[in-house]
């Protein structure tokens, strides 16, 4: 009972958290300076480690379907199939783990100890609202920033498929014919379905991650575990949000 | 170092005729526990506008509590405070008043350099613009005795100066109220005495009410004009500094025990 109860609560807390700091985005142009420095940071913190995970996931897809096509001769296939499963599914969830992992964590670390440490107390007693000034930036500046991400995996997930394909003397297939299969079944639709989802993956984290990190009471263990616990809160929402979503698309006829 | 006392300070400048009144601070039948925890048992309290009143008070006996109320950071579980005649929760309160305060912990921003610190409060409000801003921090900055030290980190700063930084935070918001919360807390007897000199400073010079917070008997006969005790969660004597001394109340004795 009070775990229902719980869960209500802490859900309608974070969707409090989120319409604030949407409401709070009518303030953005002034803070534009700040939406561009979290931006620089997520791509700072992400974009070596995003090209190497997309590529080796695009390699490995390669590698694990390849041979299996070659058998049935259909192997000419595997360009639409690395392209589609990276853009729906494989480039927005990764991308969002690796953002929740390595962006989330800083911020609820860096929030969590401000509240701490009694700085989010100094903000209020400025009369400086925390969601306008801490939350907002950032959530704008993930939302602008994990689509581009995502498609930057995209790409070089589709390089990483290409070259196992073209490489593997038991797959053999042509950059070429890699690339025009992949354009004739990867459809503008496809692209966008992944992009909304990146795009809620990046409310997700950025929303659980501020959320617990204002939420900190304690000393230094505390915001250790705060950071944990955010961390595993987005990927869990991540996850489950993809297969809610993937669902209403699906049935949308968008899938 | 700083300029003539009698020259107007940067914000007298820049506020065109426009005066700050020093509020005062009337407290009645202040209810707070935690669980359990009754910490403020109906504590009564008036502070006169312009006065530095001292709150002297044992460790854990509610005195971070009684500031965070009056800051409006915490509520009360019943009675009220009222600065300048209007409840510290009112929805308008911090349009009318401009209270500051200097926590126990400095609470710095570390992620902003001191003078990004001390500017905070004029730019997101956008009080001024940017070349007044470098003033008021300059001069703030100036007061407690830290000119130059814009570009310094709060990480690289001392106890002490991390405190001082948190008062030229607090006086670039040109408060009507300044509360300080154990201003001298874990600092030798030399800073202890630069505190207090900044706070007898300010008292002086700018137009404010102070509530000094502290277990520090020095510094609260260095700097007072009136002492409360502050006893199990409510106020237990107050008076001017002469008459504490003659006082008969056991636990004013204990603490005066020590000067
Ligand atoms: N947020 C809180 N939640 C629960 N209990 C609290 C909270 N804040 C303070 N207390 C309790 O209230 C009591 C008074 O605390 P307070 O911090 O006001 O003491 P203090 O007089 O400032 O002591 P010190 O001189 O050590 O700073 C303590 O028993 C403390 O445990
Ligand atoms: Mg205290």
């Amino acid at each position: 009972m009070n775990a229902v109860y719980l869960f209500f609560q802490t859900t309608g807390e974070l969707i409090a958290l989120f319409l604030e700091s949407m409401y709070w985005s009518k303030a953005a142009v002034r803070n534009r300076d700040k939406v561009f420095a979290h931006m620089v940071e997520i791509g700072n913190k992400t974009l070596p480690v995003a090209a190497l995970i997309s590529l080796f996931i695009g390699g490995v897809i390669a590698l694990q379907s390849g041979p299996q096509l070659a058998q049935y001769g259909i192997q000419e296939n595997l360009g639409g199939i690395i392209g589609l499963s990276l853009v729906k599914e494989l480039g927005p969830v990764m991308g969002s783990i690796l953002i929740a992992g390595r962006v989330g964590s800083a911020m609820t670390a860096e929030i969590g100890s401000m509240s701490v440490y009694d700085e989010i107390d100094a903000l209020r007693t400025m009369d400086i609202n925390p969601v306008r000034y801490l939350v907002m930036p950032r959530l704008l500046a993930a939302i602008i920033a994990l689509p581009l991400l995502v498609i930057y995996m995209d790409v070089i997930g589709w390089l990483g498929g290409a070259i196992v394909a073209s490489t593997n003397p038991s797959i053999n297939v042509s950059f070429q014919i890699y690339y025009n299969n992949l354009s004739s079944l990867v459809e503008f639709k496809d692209v966008i379905n992944g992009l909304v989802k990146s795009l809620v993956f990046g409310i997700i984290i950025t929303t659980v991650c501020c959320y617990i990190g204002l939420r900190t009471r304690g000393g230094p263990r505390e915001i250790g575990t705060a950071v944990t616990r955010a961390v595993v809160l987005s990927f869990v929402l991540i996850l489950v949000s993809d297969y809610l979503m993937t669902s209403a698309l699906l049935s949308l006829g968008l899938g | 170092m700083t300029q003539p006392v009698n020259e107007p300070f940067v914000w007298e400048k820049y506020r065109q005729g426009r005066s700050v009144e020093a509020v005062g601070v009337v407290i009645r039948s202040l209810n707070k526990s935690f669980g359990d925890n009754l910490v403020l048992r109906d504590l009564n309290l008036e502070v006169t506008p312009g006065e530095t009143l001292v709150i002297l008070g044992k460790s854990g006996t509610g005195k971070s509590v009684l500031l965070r109320h009056i800051i409006g950071l915490m509520k009360p579980d019943s009675g009220a405070v009222t600065v300048g005649e209007i409840d510290v929760e009112d929805q308008e309160f911090r349009k009318k008043h401009t209270l500051a305060i200097v926590f126990q912990s400095a609470a710095l921003f570390n992620s902003l350099s001191v003078g990004d610190n001390v500017a905070l409060y004029l730019r997101e409000h956008r009080i001024y613009g940017e070349e007044e801003i470098r003033d008021v921090v300059r001069e703030t900055l100036t007061v407690v005795g830290l000119e130059g030290k814009e570009d310094v980190m709060p990480s690289e700063l001392s106890g002490g100066m991390k405190k001082r930084v948190a008062i030229a935070r607090a006086l670039a918001m040109s408060p009507e109220l300044i509360l300080y919360d154990e201003p001298t807390g874990e600092l030798d007897p030399m800073m202890t005495h630069t505190i207090g000199d900044e706070i007898l400073k300010l008292r002086k010079r700018f137009v404010v009410t102070q509530i000094v917070v502290t277990h520090d008997v020095y510094l609260a006969f260095y700097v007072a004009d009136r002492i409360a005790v502050l006893d199990e969660g409510s106020i237990i004597e107050i008076g001017a500094p002469e008459k504490l001394r003659r006082s008969t109340n056991s636990i004013t004795r204990d603490f005066l025990r020590s000067l």
